[in-house]
């Protein structure tokens, strides 16, 4: 099992990084849309590490995602111009993982408090540290303060993207697999049970929230230096939504559907462009009509917790 | 001190809204047990259910009259209350023995279908509309302070409606058959209380108090549009929380102490631009530190 998923990883790696050196060869319209699908699917796949796996409902990703990406842009705004050409791909790996970890660190204050709550009060009070993040950011004049940052540096290639959607897939299917990760489905399945079996609910939880939060400030990130520019609206409470439906139309807990669904739902909006006006009619309706017709996501093939 | 009476007087006004759309999402809570995020759109209905009825009334009654805005509110109310009770019908009723995560997605859902048919320009449109002058509009001026006749008037009938909600629910018979349900829904059906008919009511009682609310919320703000909704119907259901979810009295409770909050916060200077912010820290503080709210109790979970 192990060794099939290093299989997989190297291959999504290489695969990445080979396209991404045939990309001038792509239309730009179209290789902008697949950067943007390797990026929903490292925010879909690490939203569903929390709301999947764990069972944990947080509506706050987007947040996490604003810290990310603030935090890595504003970097190479101050330091990116100094460097020479061949230290950018470090610099830019050091920006996005350091964005992730001050994410991770957003994502520890967040959820050591919030996570002693459960469903819907910890869906509001996600939502409610996702809004604190974004006006935060909002008021402060160092990032941009309503504008955002723009003429961010445009770092991120096919190649970027599409690695670390391959990595991310790879350590949450490895964590989940892995004795340890046996704890986060044990929490899913029954708290009080798993608190039995001497598994510590809060400490799953919280883990499973940090980890979540880190990938998603990688992945706002590389949606930073992939628009060029970020402002406060980007990071509201529907980009959160936008990842939950994501995730719930994957099927929580289930990997291959959720990326399944990361792809669709990127794509789809971008077919609906012929009838714009009715596009979010259209998505507001699928997400009522799903959950009265397939609560359980549409794609569950898959076993259940198993990637 | 007048500073302090002033922002008294904006606090209370702001609550009292606040406070109206709080009963709403509790009702709802008590009987259901889910968050029902349409609820702040459909005071943005009663908003725009208002606009368009205003302009009736006053070539009946004469503009900004106080019959004509009687007949505006409570028109609005009963269009409101037609659409919660097919929102609950349409959405929520077919969900009702499902997780409560699907319902609570089912309304995110609901919601955002209404405000994005709203923005469509054949609906509403999005740009912001002047909403039209209901009551005869006056100043009060004490001393250094001063009171528009219209907080008074959102005060006063807040109170009235405080109060009518509470004979409801204590002194009727349907408000009993409320609270049963509320307490065990199986039991209270086997007692003869005929479940969906109380549900129904339920969303038609809250949702005409959210037309209430959001026409009074219209009457100070700016203007309407159909995101309008949002802001005002997140508040309220921190208050609702805040005052313990669930909870009437508390609900009227915590939009009174947030809109306070809100006032005397967004009205020091430098705090101005956290306006936003302050209502979720409240709220992630209160959860943090009395999980039930103010007035809720605690319960334990049974194995």
């Amino acid at each position: 099992m192990r060794g099939r998923e290093k299989l997989f990883l190297l291959i999504g790696i290489i695969a990445a990084i080979g396209i991404s050196y045939a990309a001038p060869a792509f239309n730009r319209y179209y290789l902008g849309i697949a950067i943007d699908v390797g990026i929903n699917i490292i925010l879909a796949v690490s939203l569903n590490l929390i709301n999947g796996h764990t069972g944990q409902f947080s509506l706050g990703h987007a947040g996490f995602m604003a810290v990310g990406g603030y935090i890595s842009a504003k970097l190479t705004l101050v330091y990116g111009a100094t460097l020479p050409a061949a230290a950018q791909p470090f610099f830019f790996a050091g920006v996005l993982l350091l964005g992730g970890l001050v994410a991770a660190l957003a994502g520890l204050a967040v959820g050591v408090p919030s996570l002693r709550l459960k469903g819907d009060y910890l869906a509001i009070v996600t939502l409610g540290f996702g809004e604190i993040i974004r006006v935060i950011f909002q008021t402060s004049d160092t990032f941009g303060a309503a504008t955002g940052l723009t003429g961010i540096p445009k770092l991120t290639t096919f190649g970027w993207a599409w690695a670390l959607a391959a990595i991310t897939v790879y350590v949450v299917a490895c964590l989940v697999n892995s004795t340890y990760g046996r704890g986060f489905i044990a929490v899913h399945d029954d708290e009080i049970a798993a608190g039995a079996m001497g598994i510590n609910p809060v400490r799953y939880k919280v883990t499973a929230f940090v980890i979540g939060a880190f990938f998603a400030g990688i992945a706002g990130g590389l949606y930073a230096h992939h628009k060029a520019v970020i402002s406060p609206g980007g990071f509201d409470f529907l980009k959160s939504i936008e990842i939950v439906v994501m995730v719930i139309l994957g099927g929580m807990g289930r990997t291959v559907g959720v990326i399944l669904a990361a792809i669709i739902l990127t794509i789809l909006p971008e077919l609906l462009r012929g009838v714009a006006e009715y596009r979010m009619i259209i998505y507001s309706l699928l997400i009522i009509g799903l959950m009265l017709t397939r609560p359980q996501g549409l794609f569950t093939f898959g076993k259940k917790g198993a990637a | 001190m007048d500073w302090f009476l002033q922002q008294l007087i904006n606090g209370l006004a702001l609550g009292a809204i606040y406070a109206l759309i709080a009963l709403g999402y509790t009702m709802v809570y008590g009987v259901l047990r889910f968050i029902n995020f349409a609820h702040s759109d459909v005071l943005m209905l009663g908003a725009f259910a208002a606009f368009y009825i205003a302009p009736m009334t006053a070539k009946m009654f004469g503009p900004a009259t106080v019959s004509g805005a009687l007949v505006v509110i409570l028109l609005s109310a009963a269009i409101c209350a037609v659409i919660g009770m097919t929102i609950e019908y349409l959405a929520y009723r077919p969900l009702r023995k499902r997780p409560r995560l699907t319902v609570l997605i089912t309304a995110i859902g609901v919601s955002l279908f209404i405000e994005f048919t709203g923005q469509h320009e054949k609906v509403f449109g999005a740009a912001t509309k002047s909403f039209p002058t209901l009551l005869p509009k006056k100043e009060i001026i004490v001393g250094a302070l001063r009171c528009s006749s219209n907080d008074l008037v959102v005060v006063g009938l807040t109170g009235v409606l405080l109060v009518a909600m509470w004979f409801i629910v204590q002194r009727t018979k349907i408000g009993m058959a409320m609270r049963a349900v509320s307490f065990n829904e199986q039991a209270a059906s086997l007692m003869g209380v005929n479940v969906n008919a109380i549900i129904s009511f339920t969303f038609a009682l809250g949702s005409a108090l959210a037309a209430v609310g959001g026409i009074f919320y219209s009457m100070r703000a700016p203007g309407i549009e159909p995101l309008m909704g949002v802001q005002p119907g997140l508040r309220a259901f921190i208050a609702a929380v805040l005052g313990g979810i669930g909870n009437l009295p508390g609900a009227a409770l915590g939009g009174v102490v947030l809109g306070l909050i809100e006032t005397f916060f967004g009205g020091m200077p430098g705090l101005s631009n956290y306006r936003d912010a302050i209502a979720f820290a409240l709220l992630i503080l209160i959860l943090l530190f009395r999980p039930a709210g103010l007035l809720g109790k605690m319960q334990t979970e049974k194995v």
